[in-house]
């Protein structure tokens, strides 16, 4: 057990390494800008020293040590600063819709998950057969869909004639049935993309070890298929399947943006798409931190869950 | 030893697919077995005797199927039988050992869970099965049998896998075991303890046994009748001691040629040494791989290094080619050292030194024409251009017996096995060097293309005066074609000389027990060894022990 | 109900459609090439189909198209009708020749996009792969670092920093995907570097250009092209995404991400027009992965078919 610890704190020390990277990348991207940003938020139309005047109110006349220093000590503390366009903190502009784009991801993944875990090992099971050739076909043909053709395909169906909406109003007030009808499009265009992706993730994993040694001796055995299944390939189908599950949540980041826009659904993506056009940066910025964090933790969570389902891992020689 | 049948196939066919054609894997073969038996199945790669073995449990892989011909397990017609009913028989009555346990054992699960999944299922208690499973444990020798059972697989040795899988295919003492090359991936002083157990075990519970291998020596030992295979035909069929002594199809008598090869005694060597090892200590991060390694070569003369699997063999070719400096100690080339880093060597004494691999697949790139692989290091080192390129690939073509007109423009995929390794040597002779270091060249090789390597290699070695650093596990060929043998253990040089004396007692502990390791075509041979031994068997580090 | 009969109806007729092409490949092309074409099944033969169909849009585009790009030619959000076949748009632009000078753009720009990711990805991660050491290790360590990044996110940021023009899309997208293409090309090539006849080539003393172009990049090569048709599939996607969310190919030029965005408003009005472009990606997309996955069994030789 003692080695499995330190290969745990092993795991963790390198996730805080990569976040501090990854600040690192997305405060330093910054200094990229062509220009300055009091000049480019100013216009060309600005005076020298209304430049120098609004470079030393940003602090823009610190060197950028000092200035990453403030900004991670000032992120550590839940302060991300102060937006650029609108002057507003943008924790304050973030606070709600955080909690609003976790709700919905985590509906898309409680949907998601089970779904495409099923129907994954059903068509690894019955390979070859008319399911899984329909599934497969399915599959591949929603992950070619770019996410707002889905949408919409779906706003088509089912809210032109009026069974959901097809902007999403949340108030503080709705109960949690309501949230989940009015949100119940969004979710479920993010579910179809993401279990597209899980369940041929989940086929694989489960085909390649199926091929393995010990199954086919476990049918040499004589042991029943369902036996099989459950008691030799399951153990080990843990570590790959929390791989795929991880990989696909973090996939569920990337959908939500434009998930989000479609359905003017008030959350951090469109938050993010909206800055992106104003070119507010410094909103921007503090959005990415907080995707590019969650998708580290989350593969962070998988690397030590896989570890911990590994007898090889768990018991050294 | 004669009691009724226990198996029987007739006519069987079995095919493979490929693409969207099936091919015959099998084609008509009969095989009757008796209770008590056991049945040695030999054959070449692709003779289909795994396929064989299998189906005698009505089993076909996928992408295999049964198209013809009866199997009848004792009186049970098997092509007929249902799935359930067949699944009732596997594990009960006949049961499988797989050539490797490592893979066959489930990693997630321990020996005895493993070992009690089919005893338990059929209705035994949990706790009297767990009994027999250490009584079976002590017999197969293994080390604390009350413990072992409660390891992962990947916490107990290769040797000892095979052994515990042999005990669970016993667990519910079936009538018929498959042993499918259950010691091909142990070494041979660990293949000894092995073998003695699955042959008690077999004669002791009468078990009957289909015994698959591609090793003659091993299945003499084993078998009370052979059956030999040759894509997918049956060549011929006779109990052990009449086909040992009196083998009839040609093919047979082939396989039993080829342990006979020798080749006549190089010049004793003269002067100075081509390359010397001096005192090389060398390894990778912290461990020490090799210990104050040293030994000679002489021009015209080939010295084999031998030693088992991490004996440090093949790291000495490193060092001596220099994609391993070493720590300490030098490699001295023809009275020089040699820079001990390959890129820091000119270009010429690149040249001087080259190599053989073991696997011809993964040394030739698949990429490029025979024009192009052999005629490389002759355009890169001695400067030919165009037609004298031409001709010298041709000349290449033409001394490794490969016709050059029809082989110059293909690729190695089009070639067979031993045609590629072939291929291999007329690249290291197309760089005309002193020396060819080989490293295990023949150890992915049918018997009988083994032969005509060593015949191809002995004839280049007296026709251009070449020394040979030859890398083996395997004591058959160093008797066939060394004049000097490097035994090797652990690292270091365990002994060395000139091979009628190293293979004439006395012998240092370590090659005794290398020696008398090697099986040999008698089929007493395992019987004599084990009462030499005193009944007990003792491998890997015998830090005592007598003198032979 | 509709819509489930249109696509019973859309795989009706591509079914015999494939076939009909694969006959014809088959009859026409030489004799070696054809016995690939032979083995391919129908959704391959329907992927080709479709790719082939959208070069040649792409290339004929000012000959196809009935009116200019980017000319307005009549009112607003006309219907369907003989002059306009699939309307106007929200400018009163002709929907239909938008739509195929949408083929040039969109699929141009990800085209050049992907190569561009490719060849710098798979250059920097066959070096990786070679050399090894400190280079490699440096080199892996910094695009984990930014494949920590989601991609999609990681763009946005960019974007935001350089603006939004065609060249520094493609430059952005290029970057962020070349890091993935790295990963890939590096394993790659570690699977063939470790191959006893790099080894053997290195004893002799070849140079590392040798090494890559003669040795290396042969062996490497089918899987980078499957590679590259899973890589322009996402760009692909990404760069609608972006247009669609605005922050990609700006207007005038006619892009199907950004003709979805002007006129979704027709969707709730129950008019598919706009559906129609995203509907252009989407089989694009397929058509591709339709052959990827053909290449990968073909390379994998794998005993399953899609």
């Amino acid at each position: 057990m003692h080695a499995v610890l330190v290969m745990i704190l092993q795991r963790l020390g390198l996730g805080v390494l990569t976040l501090f990277v990854v600040s690192l990348v997305i405060f330093g991207a910054t200094e990229l800008l062509p220009g300055d940003l009091a000049s480019s938020l100013l216009g060309q139309s600005a005076t020298p020293e209304t430049v120098a005047a609004l470079r030393r109110q940003m602090g823009l006349d610190q060197p950028a040590p000092v200035r990453y220093w403030a900004w991670l000590t000032g992120v550590l503390q839940g302060d991300f600063g102060v937006s650029l366009a609108s002057r507003r903190p943008i924790a304050d502009m973030m606070s709600a819709r955080l909690g609003n784009t976790v709700f919905l991801a985590l509906y898309a993944a409680a949907i998601a998950v089970p779904l495409s875990l099923i129907l994954g090992v059903l068509a690894a099971l019955w390979r070859n057969s008319l399911f899984d050739r329909v599934a497969n076909a399915g599959a591949l043909s929603a992950i070619s869909f770019p996410e707002f053709f889905v949408a919409y395909i779906l706003i088509f169906l089912l809210a032109q004639s009026g069974y959901f909406p097809s902007m999403v109003r949340l108030s503080p007030a709705m109960s949690l049935g309501d949230k989940l009808y009015v949100t119940f499009l969004p979710a479920l265009t993010l579910t179809l993309v993401v279990t597209a992706h899980m369940m041929r993730m989940t086929r694989a994993a489960i085909i390649n070890l199926m091929a393995s040694p010990y199954i086919e001796m476990a049918r040499l055995k004589g042991l029943s298929p369902l036996r099989i299944v459950l008691r030799h390939a399951l153990p080990n189908a843990l570590a790959p399947i929390i791989n795929v599950i991880a990989l696909n949540l973090a996939y569920l980041i990337t959908g939500v943006v434009v998930v989000e826009v479609v359905f003017v659904y008030p959350g951090l993506g469109q938050l993010m798409v909206d800055s992106v056009s104003k070119r507010d940066i410094a909103v921007v910025q503090a959005i990415a931190l907080i995707f590019a964090s969650a998708y580290v933790l989350l593969n962070l969570t998988a690397d030590v869950l896989s570890t911990l389902t590994n007898p090889r891992l768990m018991r050294r020689k | 030893m004669t009691g009724d049948v226990l198996l029987n196939i007739k006519g069987l066919h079995i095919e493979g697919r490929a693409g969207e054609d099936w091919l015959p894997i099998i084609n008509g073969i009969d095989l009757t077995l008796r209770r008590g038996e056991v049945l040695g199945l030999i054959g070449e790669s692709g003779a289909g005797k795994s396929t064989l073995g299998l189906a005698a449990m009505g089993f076909a892989r996928d992408g295999c199927r049964i198209s013809g011909g009866e199997i009848t397990f004792d009186g049970i017609d098997l092509r007929a039988a249902s799935e359930r009913r067949k699944r009732a028989l596997r594990g009960r009555r006949i049961a499988y050992v797989a050539q490797s346990a490592a893979a066959s054992f489930n990693p997630a699960h321990k020996l005895i869970d493993q070992y009690c999944e089919v005893p338990v299922l059929k209705g035994m208690g949990r706790s009297e099965t767990e009994a027999e499973a250490v009584t079976l444990y002590r017999k197969m020798q293994l080390p604390a049998p009350e413990e072992i059972g409660f390891r992962y697989p990947h916490q107990v040795s290769g040797g000892q896998l095979q052994r515990a899988m042999t005990a669970m295919a016993m667990a519910c003492h079936p009538d018929l075991i498959i042993f499918d090359e259950p010691t091909t991936a142990l070494d041979v002083t660990t293949q000894i303890e092995v073998l003695a157990a699955i042959r008690d075990i077999v004669r002791d519970y009468n078990t009957a046994a289909i015994y698959i291998t591609h090793d003659l020596a091993v299945v003499a030992q084993m078998a009370d009748r052979i059956k030999i295979l040759l894509r997918g035909d049956e060549v011929e069929e006779a109990d052990t001691r009449t086909m040992l002594a009196n083998p009839k199809a040609d093919y047979t008598k082939s396989l039993w040629a080829v342990r006979s090869f020798a080749r006549p005694e190089a010049p004793p060597p003269k002067g100075a040494p081509l390359v010397s090892v001096q005192g090389v200590r060398a390894g990778y991060g912290k461990v020490d791989i090799l210990h104050d390694v040293s030994f000679d070569i002489h021009a015209g003369r080939t010295v084999a290094v031998v030693g088992e699997s991490g004996s440090g063999k093949s790291t000495v070719a490193r060092v001596i080619t220099g994609l391993l400096p070493p720590r300490d100690g030098q490699v001295v080339f023809d009275g020089t050292p040699l820079p001990p880093d390959y890129r820091a060597r000119t270009r010429d004494q690149l040249r001087q030194c080259q190599m053989i691999y073991q696997m011809a697949d993964t040394a030739l790139n698949p990429k490029l024409r025979l024009r192009e692989l052999i005629g490389r290091p002759a355009r890169m080192y001695l400067g030919l251009q165009g037609r004298a390129l031409d001709s010298r690939v041709r000349e290449l073509l033409d001394l490794i017996e490969l016709d050059p007109d029809t082989y110059i423009d293909r690729l190695p995929s089009e070639l067979s096995g031993g045609q590629k390794q072939r291929i291999g040597i007329a690249r290291a002779l197309a760089a005309e060097p002193q020396l060819i270091i080989c490293d295990e060249v023949t150890s992915a090789l049918d018997q009988i293309v083994q032969e005509g390597i060593l015949k191809l290699l002995d004839r280049l070695q007296r026709e251009f005066g070449l020394a040979y650093m030859f890398i083996t596990h395997d004591l058959s060929t160093v008797r066939a074609i060394a004049d000097e043998v490097v035994v090797m253990q652990h690292g270091r040089v365990v002994e060395q000389g000139p091979k009628p004396e190293m293979f004439a007692p006395p012998h240092e502990p370590y090659t005794e027990l290398l020696l008398s390791s090697v099986p040999e075509m008698d089929p007493d041979w395992l019987t004599r060894l084990l009462a030499a031994r005193g009944g007990t068997v003792q491998a890997g580090a015998p830090c005592s022990g007598g003198k032979g | 109900m509709g819509v489930l009969l249109f696509l019973v109806i859309v795989i009706a007729a591509s079914i015999p459609l494939a076939w009909l092409f694969r006959a014809t490949l088959v009859r026409t092309l030489p004799h070696d090439i054809a016995i690939v074409a032979r083995d391919m099944p129908l959704t391959a033969a329907f992927g080709l189909l479709v790719i082939g169909v959208y070069v040649f849009v792409a290339v004929l585009a000012p000959v196809l198209a009935p009116f200019p790009e980017r000319a307005v030619v009549g009112t607003q959000f006309q219907p369907w009708d003989s002059t306009h076949w699939l309307g106007t748009d929200r400018l009163g632009r002709d929907m239909l020749s938008r739509l195929i000078y949408g083929a040039r753009n969109t699929v141009g720009i990800a085209f050049a996009t992907t190569t561009l990711a490719f060849v710098v990805g798979s250059l920097l991660g066959i070096w990786a792969a070679l050399r090894g050491g400190w280079l490699d290790q440096g080199l892996s360590r910094f695009v984990d670092a930014l494949m920590a990044i989601p991609s999609l996110i990681f763009s946005l940021l960019l974007l935001t920093i350089f603006g939004t023009t065609v060249m520094t899309l493609i430059l952005v997208i290029a970057a962020v995907d070349a890091t993935r293409v790295y990963r890939i090309a590096r394993s790659v090539a570690q699977g063939v570097v470790v191959m006893d006849y790099i080894e053997a080539a290195r004893l002799r003393g070849e140079g590392n250009w040798y090494l890559i172009r003669r040795e290396i990049l042969p062996n490497a090569l089918a899987p980078l092209v499957a590679e590259f048709g899973l890589r322009f599939c996402f760009v692909f996607l990404t760069i609608s995404s972006l247009s669609f969310l605005g922050l990609g190919i700006q207007p005038p030029t006619a892009d199907w991400g950004s003709m979805v965005r002007d006129n979704a408003t027709l969707i709730t009005f129950g008019n598919v027009t706009p559906l129609l472009p995203a509907g252009a990606i989407a089989l694009l997309t397929v058509a591709v992965n339709f052959v990827v996955d053909w290449q990968l069994y073909r390379a994998s030789g794998l005993k399953e078919q899609g």
